[in-house]
């Protein structure tokens, strides 16, 4: 009977990770070679074409992702780290209430944020359009609709998840190697270069996959934010599967996004070095 | 490190100007809800009004979308808690066969974007004509916050002496009553901590639910199927009550946390 207790405490989460999680990506893998329409049903054809049709219409839309998802994360890191910087070395006892302010828009529903955020970016909204009565701001002058509105959006969504990661990791950093460093004439940028950014790799590399991936994928911040010419692909892949009811399509867009996100981290976690990633992923 | 010098007076500033830029969306959500709005649209400032809230449940739609939010919510908290406390326990406590794919899984779970889990879920059910309602808005919740549950759990399952519990049964306890008096109270931050993230997940979820929702509409559904329309005051009176609420419960469990330790 003990020996059967993990077995039995792990079988229910074992079924729903199997039923909800394994089987839908194979029912997925399966839709997406099939063809036939919503009306009258769907047969397996194994038609590859399906893959080379979508990706010859949407790609336009898929390397858009690729390019929004990537500015934005940029944008993340660029951002984030000061302020993971700061907060590390510099927060003192008030480490916990800086943590506390950042993740604040958390207590907020992430449409709603969005649709805040594009509130105050609206036209004549109450920031432009003050601006706007006073002349410092051309009447024709817009945001909404554009890709900084939509990468802007991206990057103030998942901003909190690059600075955690990066906070945490230099959190861990011993000052006293910091000040060895300064005992050995280390200028400050070189302390900085040679010490400091070297062990806060780890802490960069989890921060750009945990913003990375959703933003790639996030298909609310181009709908809300963004016009027609930022469509991206989580745009495309919810109206195939919503709107158009073409699962076929849907389903291969769906598998070509995940495998160009897993591809897109292998040549990442390469160019980083193994090691970083694994002591990334022990975390 | 070397005294405060004026890069480190800057980067304060700028971690301030970052916190600022933040909240600023949030600001305006809560003080919209006071606009005493005349026109269709809620984007200028007309007056100050108590009156959103006092017809807070006036549209009816919504009312039943924010009920809907939350009985999927506190169901999905509960199975999620239940089967992801026990799976935390296993892979903590024991070692066994499948330890390496079910750490993946979790991992997968987790690691899945919404996107594609939403589109493999919808596959499932089309495939297998199961139909859309809040029964497959639930499994799916269950799905993403499962991995939380497990990791928060299994972080304090380590660090637990298991002395303890041979302590338990020494003095006669049966396995179960070993369980709820000793190993659960132990585990129960964790076991809250998950609970607490699986709720917030899945109250505020769009991506997933808008494939599997059949018919049913949740909050945020019906706050995005509103957007074009216009979105009412009322949604950001309800926005700052749930901030407001998880705000306090945020800060009531940090201040019990540090009175324990």
């Amino acid at each position: 009977m003990r020996r059967l207790t993990p077995y039995l405490l792990a079988l229910p989460s074992w079924m729903w990770l199997g039923i909800f999680l394994v089987v839908p990506m194979a029912a997925m893998a399966s839709v997406s070679l099939q063809t036939g329409n919503a009306i009258d049903g769907f047969a397996m054809t194994f038609s590859f074409s399906n893959y080379t049709d979508a990706l010859s219409r949407y790609s336009p839309q898929l390397l858009r992702s690729l390019l929004y998802g990537g500015l934005a994360t940029v944008a993340m890191l660029v951002i984030g780290y000061p302020v993971a910087y700061w907060i590390a070395f510099k927060g003192g006892a008030r480490k916990s209430m800086y943590l506390f302010l950042l993740l604040l828009p958390f207590f907020v529903s992430f449409v709603l944020r969005t649709i805040s955020w594009g509130f105050l970016l609206a036209d004549d909204g109450v920031l432009f359009g003050p601006l706007k009565s006073w002349g410092v701001l051309p009447v024709g002058f817009h945001v909404l609709a554009t890709t900084f509105a939509v990468v802007g959006g991206l990057t103030y969504n998942f901003l909190p998840f690059m600075i955690l990661p990066i906070y945490v990791a230099l959190e861990r950093v011993d000052p006293r190697i910091i000040e060895a460093a300064y005992d050995l004439y280390a200028s400050r940028t070189a302390a900085f270069r040679r010490v400091v950014l070297p062990l806060s790799l780890p802490g960069v590399f989890a921060g750009v996959l945990m913003t990375f991936v959703p933003a790639t994928a996030d298909p609310v911040n181009a709908q809300i934010l963004g016009g027609t010419s930022n469509t991206m692909i989580g745009n495309i892949i919810q109206t195939q599967y919503l709107t158009n009811l073409d699962y076929p399509t849907a389903s291969a867009l769906s598998f070509t996004l995940m495998a160009v996100l897993l591809v897109g981290i292998f040549i990442y976690a390469k160019a980083l070095g193994t090691e970083n990633v694994l002591e990334a992923a022990a975390r | 490190m070397r005294g405060r010098g004026l890069g480190d007076r800057l980067l304060h500033a700028y971690t301030w100007l970052i916190i600022v830029w933040l909240s600023s969306p949030i600001a305006v959500m809560i003080l919209f809800g006071f606009n005493d709005k005349k026109s269709k649209s809620n984007t200028t400032w007309q007056g100050f009004t108590l009156k959103w809230y006092h017809q807070l449940f006036d549209i009816s739609d919504l009312t039943v979308a924010l009920r809907n939010s939350l009985v999927i919510a506190l169901v999905s908290t509960l199975i999620t808690v239940v089967i992801g406390t026990m799976l935390g326990l296993a892979i903590g406590r024991y070692r066994f066969r499948g330890q390496g794919v079910t750490n993946f899984l979790v991992f997968a779970a987790i690691s899945t974007p919404e996107l594609v889990m939403g589109a493999s879920l919808l596959s499932l059910f089309v495939s297998g004509n199961v139909p859309r309602d809040a029964n497959t808005i639930i499994v799916s919740h269950v799905l993403f916050s499962l991995s939380f549950v497990v990791v928060t759990v299994r972080a304090r399952v380590i660090v637990l002496d298991p002395s303890l519990e041979e302590a338990a049964k020494d003095l006669g306890a049966t396995s179960w009553g070993t369980f709820r008096q000793v190993t659960l109270p132990s585990i129960l931050p964790g076991v809250l901590a998950g609970a607490m993230l699986s709720f917030a997940l899945s109250i505020d979820d769009y991506v997933v639910t808008s494939f599997v929702n059949g018919s049913t509409v949740t909050f945020p559904l019906w706050i995005v199927g509103s957007v074009k329309t216009g979105i009412p005051p009322q949604v950001n009176v309800m926005g700052t009550l749930i901030f407001g609420v998880g705000v306090l419960i945020a800060i009531a469990t940090s201040v019990t946390a540090r009175r324990r330790a």
